[in-house]
Order: structure tokens, then sequence, then C-alpha cells
């Protein structure tokens, strides 16, 4: 059993490696998965995802496989779509998620038209799908400094975040923090996405922030154990991926997202709170 | 005088939600402030509370922003978002707490006062999805009680809400009155209005008419309310009047 669950961490470093960079994309993109959900805007985070791309695609032409380069370039090209589908729709009487798909449709026709113009599939297929075996020092100290913005942030705009997501108008009257609480979110939001492109590739690196919010919904009710169990089920996922990955040679970033979405599919059909079971299932109703 | 609006238009885009209004509101007032529906009731409170800035004139409050607490109407509310009645409540300690700060224990009595006389006493872990309409509204009257605001602004107070809730409601809006606070509350109700509001003011995005109570919900200013609310016009011309 210690062969198999433990050693592969061990005896080889670029397993550790894997698991640290896992461990904290876990930690720092489920309780932003956890404030998607509950502001309904799950699939705001697969945009995002592509509106990073021309940013990443620019950061490679200039510097090649280059975490920093590709990094910065997907931090700039996200905050910008998220800035800019923020302000477009706060200044005129579009929805958000409108103004939101046009700029990351055109960030990511930019994105492709680059990378078909310059680069190889290949290069389009790491920044999809990642590499997350092959973690170098760098990119530990990215995902490390992204877990630990995140988390310091969030905890700062912790109480202005929850009212803008379900009281804003209580919000207004009561600060001016609105837009900070909204805009900080989002750029938290790219920051992660960006993190996991280098260990998951952007399209996996959503499911990271999605899915443990989605499962652990079914299972708790409040705020804080909502956030707590979406970070337990990443982290577990990532172990379990990695060790799948490892034994039966399958590719990791989706290893670690088929877990996630068998954890989802199980949490559907069984969890305590609202899954098909308790639906089928009709408990005997207390006394009045 | 706690507020004096001053020629004052409030719209969206260019379209004046309320038109020309000039009005001054004493320390202390009981308003009501009624109108058919689309005449800028709750446009003039956004107007007041900062939320929307005026096309044309002024207001003037003579007290701070954090002295002025506002219930908005329950539909904008999430209420599916995982928060407990007790957590909803504390949120009304902002003005002491901030964005940062932790419930002291002084705002931890004031939140389980609050809860208890809005009759919520063992409510305080339930979650808001839980909530009956009626229940719901308590919990936002036990955030504002926790507010301790000079000025109240209340949005459709008793929409959905059964008759026993509403006049407890009310009476906590007189004991607020009695304690010298300013409450401006958009009603419908109009024997509500008559019965509890010494002052009102009709609105049609003009004002119709304000004052005392019984001598503005008169049959005539309704007649005129009505249609100037109808003589809405989409296409209308720049309007002159300054």
């Amino acid at each position: 059993m210690f062969e198999l669950l433990v050693l592969p961490f061990v005896e080889f470093s670029f397993m550790q490696r894997a698991l640290v960079g896992c461990l904290a994309i876990s930690l720092s993109a489920a309780p932003i998965g956890v404030f998607l959900m509950l502001r309904r805007m799950s699939l705001t985070g697969d945009a995002m995802a592509h509106a990073i791309l021309p940013g990443a695609a620019v950061g490679f032409l200039v510097s090649g496989l280059s975490i920093q380069a590709m990094t910065l370039g997907g931090i700039v090209a996200g905050c910008t779509v998220a800035v800019l589908s923020g302000l477009v729709s706060r200044m005129t009487e579009v929805a958000e998620d409108a103004s939101m798909a046009a700029f990351y449709l055109i960030s990511l026709a930019v994105g492709v038209l680059i990378i078909s113009m310059n680069g190889s599939q290949v290069d389009l297929l790491h920044v999809l799908f990642g590499s997350a075996l092959a973690l170098n020092d760098e990119a530990l100290y990215l995902l490390g400094a992204i877990c630990c913005i995140t988390l310091s942030v969030l905890a700062c705009v912790f109480r202005p975040l929850v009212l803008e997501c379900m009281d804003r108008l209580f919000l207004q009257s009561v600060s001016r923090l609105s837009p900070i609480a909204h805009f900080s979110f989002l750029v938290l939001v790219v920051l992660n996405l960006v993190g996991g492109f280098n260990a998951l590739g952007t399209l996996m690196s959503v499911g990271m922030m999605i899915l443990p919010s989605a499962a652990a919904r079914y299972w708790v009710k409040s705020l804080d154990m909502l956030l707590l169990f979406s970070c337990l089920l990443a982290v577990v996922s990532c172990y379990v991926g990695l060790l799948l990955s490892y034994h039966i040679a399958w590719p990791t970033g989706p290893s670690i997202i088929l877990i996630l979405g068998s954890i989802y599919i199980i949490s559907f059909l069984v969890g305590a709170n609202g899954s098909m079971l308790t639906h089928l299932v009709k408990p005997k109703h207390l006394t009045a | 005088m706690i507020l004096s609006c001053e020629n004052l238009t409030l719209g969206y885009e260019s379209h004046p939600a309320v038109h020309h209004l000039t009005i001054q509101i004493e320390r202390g007032a009981l308003l009501a402030l009624v109108g058919p529906n689309g005449a800028g009731k709750s446009t003039l409170l956004k107007g007041l509370m900062g939320q929307i800035h005026p096309l044309e004139g002024s207001i003037k409050l003579d007290l701070e922003k954090a002295d002025i607490a506002y219930l908005p109407q329950q539909s904008q509310v999430d209420r599916t978002f995982p928060l407990s009645v007790q957590e909803m409540v504390a949120m009304g300690a902002w003005k002491h707490t901030g964005a940062f700060g932790r419930l002291k224990s002084i705002h931890k009595r004031q939140v389980a006062s609050a809860l208890n006389q809005l009759g919520l006493k063992g409510f305080e872990k339930r979650m808001l999805s839980t909530l009956s309409g009626g229940q719901m509204q308590r919990v936002l009257f036990a955030r504002l009680l926790v507010q301790e605001a000079e000025m109240i602004l209340l949005d459709e107070p008793f929409t959905g809400v059964d008759s026993r809730t509403t006049q407890d409601l009310l009476r906590m809006i007189e004991s607020w009155s009695e304690q010298g606070k300013t409450i401006i509350a958009v009603l419908h109700d109009l024997e509500q209005v008559k019965t509890h509001f010494p002052q009102s003011l009709l609105l049609s995005r003009e004002a119709i008419a304000f004052g005392e109570t019984a001598s503005v919900l008169t049959e005539a200013n309704w007649r005129k309310a009505r249609q100037l609310n109808e003589a809405f016009d989409e296409h209308a011309d720049h309007c002159g009047t300054h």
C-alpha cells in the first residue's frame, strides 16, 4: 500500500513538485470557484480561460516557453478583458455576461490568429493542457505566489465580496467598495487561470475552479464549509489524479479533472443536500 | 432640515423618472412616498442613497452617508446565497466593523437584541434560503435596527408580507419615529399610509402633492398623478424647463 500511495512522491522529485504545485492551485482556485458559482458566473471562468490565450501566445512569441513571459502576457490579456467587460456593463445597459462573451471571443480569435501565424500546434497543446509533471522552480514559485496573493486578497475583500454577490445595493449604501470587490475578484480569477495553465493548461484549470465547488454544494450548506470542503475535494483529487497519472500513465491534467468530475457525478447522485437521491427517497417529515 | 431636493431630475439614459422635484424634509419626518407604478418612487430613494446621480438639480443631505440606512425591495437580495440569519443581520454593524473589522461583543449583543425584537429568536443559524417572505423581511428590518441610522429609507417594505408581520414592522417604524429618526417609505396601501404616516409625497415623476397625508391623498390629486404617468412619451422632445 505504501508503494502504491506514497512511494512515487518519495522517490521522484518531479512527483513532489507536481504535488506541491497542484496543492497550491487547489487552495487558491477552489475558493475562487465557490464565489464564481454563487455569483452564477461558473461559465465566466471558461470564458476568461479563453481570454488569456493571446497574452500567453504573445509571451511565447517574445520569449519562447518562458513561464514569466507567458504568465505576464496571460495576466495582461485576462485583466484587460475582465476590466473592459466590467466597465462596459457598468456604464451601459448591457449585462456583464454579454459584454464578457463579446470580449473573450475577440481575445480568443486574436490568440488563435497569433498562434496559427507564428507558432505550431504543439505550443497550443502546451497552453491548453499544461505539463504538471514538468514543473520547474520558477513555476513552483509562481504557483506559490499566486496562492498567497489569492488567499490574502480574498481575506481582505471577503465581507464586501459576500455583499457584492448577494445584496449589492446594501453594499453600495454602506461603502464605496462595490467596484473594488468586483474587480479584485475578477483579477483573482485571471491570476488563478494563468497559474493553472502552467500546471494543467487553461482549459483544465477552469475545472479546478468550478468542479470542487459544484460538488461541495451537494454536501455542505454554509459558506465557510463550502470554502473548506471545496479546497479539500480539490486537494484529494490532485493527489489521486497524480497517482493515477503515475501508475497507469494517463496525462496528469485530464486525470485530476476526471477525478473531480467523478466526485461531482457521485455528489449530484447521492449528496446530502438536494441530490437526486434526496429527491427520490423522501425522508419522514418532522413534527410541526 | 435633514434633506432638500432642488429642481431634482433623476433618470435612466436621458428619460426622467423623477422630474424637476423641489422638496424639503424636516428632521424626524415620517413620510410615505406614494404614486402609481413607474412614478419614480424607487428611483428617488436610489438618488437619495447616491446610487444614481442627478441629470439635473441637486440633493442636499444634512447628515453623513453612514447615517442613512436603506431597505431595498426583497427581490434585489439573492436569498440562495449560503448565509445565516445571524450573519446577515451582523452586516448591519458595518459602520463599526467596516470591511475588515471583527464583530465586537457589544455588536454581537446588538444583533441578538435585534433578532429578539423582530421575533427571530431561534432563527440565528437558519439559512436565508429557508425563510418565508415575511421572515426575510424581519431579517432585513433586524439589520436596519443594528445599523442605528438617523435616516431610514424603505422601498416597499410590506410587499408579500402577511398582516401580522406588517403590523409588527409598522410598530417598529413608529418606534423609530418616536426616537426622532427620519423615515421615508415607498408604500402602495393607502389605508396604511393614512393610519400610520402623518406626511406624504404623491409622486408621478413630478411632485403632485406634498404635505399632510389627508390633504395629499385626495381623489383629484390621484387623477392628476395617473394622467401624468400615462402621458409618458418615449419620443418626447428635450426638456426646456430649468
